[in-house]
């Protein structure tokens, strides 16, 4: 069984999303990592990066998997998680804080609510 | 039965009923009656190995070329090929070995390509080298898909002085309509104008990709077209000949981004163009970014040093549609005939094979221009291959010289009706090449 | 293990001899001389022949044993080949000689052509491909040409089922076109309905191996290209799996518009560990005009190497394609003649049924539908529930002395693992193969452990795959130079 705390909201494609101050910080959700084993390579946005929902922000690698991840929200890149270059298998370790990916400055904060709470995820992944 | 098929009647019956069904026919109920070929496929007769080998010494024969004294490169070079290389080719384990997937039992393939990323590497002043390419010029047109890659743009400046073939396949890999491809003019000097592709940059460019030696075998300014191109953000690609890296200092250390080229030179038979293969190297920010196979070395569960194919979450077979090319099969027993090449020949043996390819062609240049009537093209300096102008038509010329048992260098309409582009490799004895010489100052005499 | 060949090497060793310079020597002018060594090793002729002879005997090849790699038709190359392809006057022939110097080799190109087309039902063929997927590189170009000389070149859409190899959609990209995938029915073939919701005024062309990647013969393939057809599209075949259909059917006879064919998968050409082979692509009338540079006519004054860019989708190779691999494929197919090439095909199918009938009480095999054709594709997902991944079961035969299946392909089905006997394996060899496959599975619920714990009897055990990306090591590092 996955962790999927309630504290965060989620996309179907697997990221998680929490509402921080000023900005959203997003990661891959436990469910994903475990999925995917254990990654070797983060590709990040830059930041000041544009973001609309539904783009591919960057991709993840574990050895026979590469995934892309997407921006849940429009805004702006606000920062990223520059930890996970040396050590991207942070990403499997502690996905919902230490692996964070990274953060948008949203441009409507609307948008969060239309995100899967932890419930929807749960159904959404069969679990 | 067939000489390769050992389940004749006897045990295809015995099979048959194991499975199930009466006859052969049973397991054809899947494919339409509609589509089935009807009678036998309309092919010749069963040879026996006798009459193919008569066939096939008769093709031989029909072959002149292969008795020319050859002359001629552009693209393809005639080397001494050293006989330990077939020995090691023909045998079982590399010849009739897939691709390396099962790593414990691939572990010959592997590290010899290991071996040959190496020496890949350190032959052009690159960080690495993947497994090889299909050929020199599917090669190039790769490194430039890998440049807009990178830097995320779709235009590319390619050199006029680069080999018109490659130009051709760079425009058929880049034909599906994404992507500009300008051409940046040589000058009289035969080198690339440096100006002009200065100006062709402004506004941004995925990558410059010039050859070196050039076509016409001219020598670019690799450090000063590095410059220029980082200048601009975008990447040098070089399309380099091996055997003459020997000689003239490697692209890596002249600012080269990715280093490509030709391997058939280094053990390959020129077999009327293929198999050849194409090798690849690049520094390590953008080797994530290659296409093809690379092998890595690593460890067993033992602790035991071996080595497996890595970075494969870059192909085909992983990424799919979003996959750095589509390459999956390529040229690897053609790039063992390259390891074992640089093996044998080793340090010294290279730069002696590049040395002499560097003085016989500048002898045999000297010697042309000592020939009534034949004049430079281009006033600088070459290496392995040189253009000149024969007071006669080249065509006509190289028809004449066939028939005095050479393959004189190839004709370049394109520098004019009496260009002819010559190379000379350390196969050619000095004799040889006053021979020709010879032949062809008689020809000329005769002609005009 | 052995050392690398960098670690024999000491200053001063030479492993050829070369002539002595004849000539007079020309100074390199200095700020265009390489400053540095090159770092390559220096060791004799028999240290390097003691080398690569020590790397040789860790490789399993086919002439060592069965080799079921599905989809890479891993068949017994013939020894003859190797000598007529280094034949003097056929592997020291310069690529640019005029016409009339190389009559052999042309000959042999034109008529292995003809020999490809009659097999596959169509009237043209291109020898240039490197490999199978440059032909289809080439294949979908042509029908992008086609499209764009009728006006139609909107069409940006390729349809091909989910099974689809990976090299399909990869091409696809390449030729700038977007893939749309297409659902498999639960026997693994094609969803016709799926497929005809997709087709439309902007489908350009429709990729299939057929027999698919399960080894299953598409039935409705009548249905299929006339649905792609009706929408203005093109079909193309993948013709990875033509060692099914030799003889028994031709891809131009169920309404393919263009195929390749892997050479060095059906024809026999040997895969060197990785390559060369041969992707030659056979098509239409249609879409001859189309074809790439280097094509060969016969004349009255005798073979002519076509050798321009004209209307055609342009280059592939700098010269004329996998020309010794051509050679090879030419002297099979002579070898064989019209019966012996049907027999391939039918002993190949006996072949993967009996191997299928025989290890479907040990193995699932979920899209089973009646007979396979040269292949069948089992899952062990029942074992992974155990515990025991194909992976393992993959390593394990290793230890029995077979060369694994080919797994983890196709996507859709479970922990698959692609069995792919040919025709050149005796019912010993097999029967051999399926004990040791029977006795896994009993391992796996006996002794697990001799499953996840193998390879054993290997050069090397089991290989890290995750510390070698983690690691990143590609070259021999430069030892510090005195
Ligand atoms: C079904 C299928 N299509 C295409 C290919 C690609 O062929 P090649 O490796 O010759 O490029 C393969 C080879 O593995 C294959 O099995």
């Amino acid at each position: 069984m996955s962790n999927i705390p309630e504290n965060v909201r989620y996309t179907e494609t697997h990221e998680w999303v929490r509402k921080d101050e000023g900005k959203y910080t997003i990661g891959l959700t436990d469910y994903a990592q475990h999925e995917m084993g254990e990654i070797v390579m983060a590709e990040l946005p830059e930041v000041g990066t544009e973001a609309t929902k539904g783009d591919s922000m960057g991709g993840l690698e574990a050895v026979k998997t590469a995934e892309d991840f997407y921006a849940p929200l429009d805004g702006e890149v606000a920062a990223v998680n520059e930890e996970l270059e040396s050590n991207p298998a942070l990403i499997n370790e502690d996905p919902f804080a230490g692996g964070w990916l990274y953060a948008i400055k949203a441009s409507d904060d609307s948008q969060f609510d239309g995100l899967l709470t932890a419930e929807e995820y749960k159904t959404h992944i069969g679990e | 039965m067939s000489i390769f098929v050992p389940n004749g009647k006897a045990q295809q019956e015995q099979m048959l009923d194991v499975i199930g069904v009466g006859k052969f026919e049973d397991l054809l109920t899947p494919i339409p009656e509609s589509v089935h070929l009807k009678g036998e496929l309309d092919l010749p007769s069963p040879a026996s190995e006798l009459e193919l080998l008569k066939e096939f010494k008769g093709f031989a024969a029909q072959n002149s070329s292969s008795n020319l004294v050859c002359f001629r490169g552009a693209g393809a070079y005639d080397h001494y090929i050293p006989s330990a290389i077939d020995n090691i080719l023909t045998r079982s384990e590399f010849l009739t070995a897939y691709t390396p997937y099962q790593a414990e039992v691939s572990q010959g393939t592997l590290q010899s390509i290991f071996e040959y990323q190496t020496m890949i590497a350190r032959l052009t002043g690159c960080d690495a080298a993947n497994a090889c390419m299909y050929d020199g010029s599917s090669a190039v047109a790769e490194a430039a898909l890998m440049a807009i890659r990178a830097t995320r743009k779709k235009r590319i400046l390619v050199s006029g002085a680069l080999n018109p073939r490659t130009i051709d396949v760079i425009h058929t890999y880049m034909g599906n309509g994404d992507f500009e491809i300008n051409e940046v003019p040589f000058g009289t000097d035969g080198l690339i104008d440096l100006e002009a592709a200065d100006q062709l940059a402004e506004g941004g460019v995925a990558a410059l990709v010039l050859q070196y030696p050039n076509y016409f075998g001219s020598i670019e300014n690799v450090q000063a077209a590095a410059d220029l191109i980082h200048r601009h953000k975008g990447l040098l690609v070089v399309a380099a000949d091996p055997v003459a890296l020997g000689v003239i200092e490697a692209p890596g250390r002249l600012g080269a981004d990715v280093v490509v080229g030709e391997g058939q030179p280094m053990g390959v038979a020129m077999s009327y163009g293929g198999p050849y293969v194409g090798f690849m190297a690049t520094n390590a920010r953008l080797l994530r970014k290659m296409p093809g196979r690379i092998v890595g070395r690593t460890e067993d569960r033992a602790g035991n040093t071996g080595y497996v194919l890595t970075l494969q979450t870059r192909e085909q077979h992983i990424k799919r549609a979003k996959a750095t090319s589509n390459i999956c099969s390529n040229q690897a027993l053609m790039a063992l005939a390259n390891v074992i090449y640089l093996t044998l020949t080793g340090e010294t043996g290279f730069t002696e094979v590049a040395k002499q390819c560097w003085h016989k062609s500048h002898y045999l240049h000297d010697r042309l221009l000592e020939t009534n009537g034949v004049t430079d093209v281009f006033d600088v300096p070459f290496c392995r291959e040189f253009v000149v102008n024969l007071p006669v038509s080249a065509e006509d010329t190289a028809s004449a010289m066939k028939e005095k048992g050479y393959l004189a260098g190839l004709p370049m309409p394109c520098l004019g009706d009496g260009a002819m582009m010559l190379t000379a490799t350390e196969k050619r004895t000095r004799e040889e090449i006053d021979g020709f010489v010879e032949a062809l100052d008689q020809y000329i005499r005769g002609a005009v | 293990m052995e050392k690398t060949i960098f670690q024999y090497s000491s200053p001063g060793r030479i492993g050829v001899a070369l002539p002595v310079l004849d000539v007079p020597e020309t100074a390199i002018p200095e700020q265009f001389r390489r400053k540095e060594f090159i770092g390559l090793p220096e060791v004799t002729e028999g240290q390097a022949m003691r080398h690569f002879v020590r790397l040789s005997t860790m490789n399993f090849s086919i002439e060592q044993g069965f080799y079921p790699l599905g989809s890479c038709t891993m068949k017994y190359n013939p020894r003859l080949h190797e000598f007529l392809a280094r034949i003097d006057g056929l592997a020291a022939v310069h690529p640019l000689s005029d016409d009339s110097t190389v009559q052999g080799t042309l000959e042999i190109m034109y008529k292995l052509g003809e020999l490809l087309c009659e097999i596959t039902g169509f009237k043209a063929t291109t020898l240039q491909p490197a490999a199978g997927a440059q032909g289809e590189f080439a294949g979908l170009m042509l029908i992008k040409k086609w499209q764009d000389e009728r006006g139609q070149g909107h069409r940006n859409e390729v349809l091909m089922p989910d099974s689809a190899h990976g090299t399909n959609p990869a091409t696809s990209t390449l030729a700038g076109l977007k893939v749309i995938s297409v659902k498999s029915d639960k026997h693994g073939r094609v969803d016709v309905e799926d497929l005809r919701s997709k087709a439309g005024e902007n489908t350009c062309a429709f990729m299939l191996t057929n027999p698919n990647t399960l080894g299953i013969f598409e039935s409705s393939i009548e249905e299929i290209t006339k649905i792609i057809h009706d929408a203005g599209g093109l079909n193309y075949m993948d013709g990875a799996n033509m060692n099914a259909l030799l003889g028994i059917v031709r891809p131009g006879d169920m309404g393919f518009d263009v195929c390749h064919l892997n050479l060095h998968k059906t024809f026999s050409t040997p895969h060197g560990g990785g390559g060369p082979g041969s992707g030659a692509v056979c098509c239409t009338e249609l879409l001859r005009q189309f074809l790439p540079a280097s094509t060969v006519e016969k004349t009255e004054e005798g073979y002519k190497l076509r050798d321009r860019m004209g209307k055609s989708i342009g280059r592939l190779l700098a010269f004329h394609g996998n020309v010794g691999v051509l050679y090879r494929a030419y002297a099979y197919i002579r070898t064989l003649g019209p019966k012996g090439l049907r027999e391939v095909s039918e002993v190949a199918l006996i072949n993967a049924n009996y191997m299928k009938a025989r290890l479907k009480p040990y193995y699932e095999v979920p899209n089973d539908d009646g007979p396979c054709m040269h292949e069948f594709v089992a899952s062990g997902a029942e074992m992974a529930k155990k515990g025991v991944k194909t992976l393992d079961i993959a390593k394990r035969l290793l230890d029995y002395g077979f060369h694994a299946p080919t797994i983890y392909f196709p996507q859709i089905v479970k922990e698959a693992l692609m069995i792919e006997p040919t025709e050149t394996e005796s019912l010993e060899s097999i029967d051999a193969f399926i004990d040791a496959m029977i006795a896994i599975a009993e391992e796996v619920d006996e002794k697990p452990h001799l499953v996840t714990d193998a390879p054993v009897n290997t050069p090397v055990l089991r290989l890290d795959e995750v510390k070698a990306v983690k690691d990143l090591c590609l070259v021999e590092p430069v030892e510090h130079e005195e």
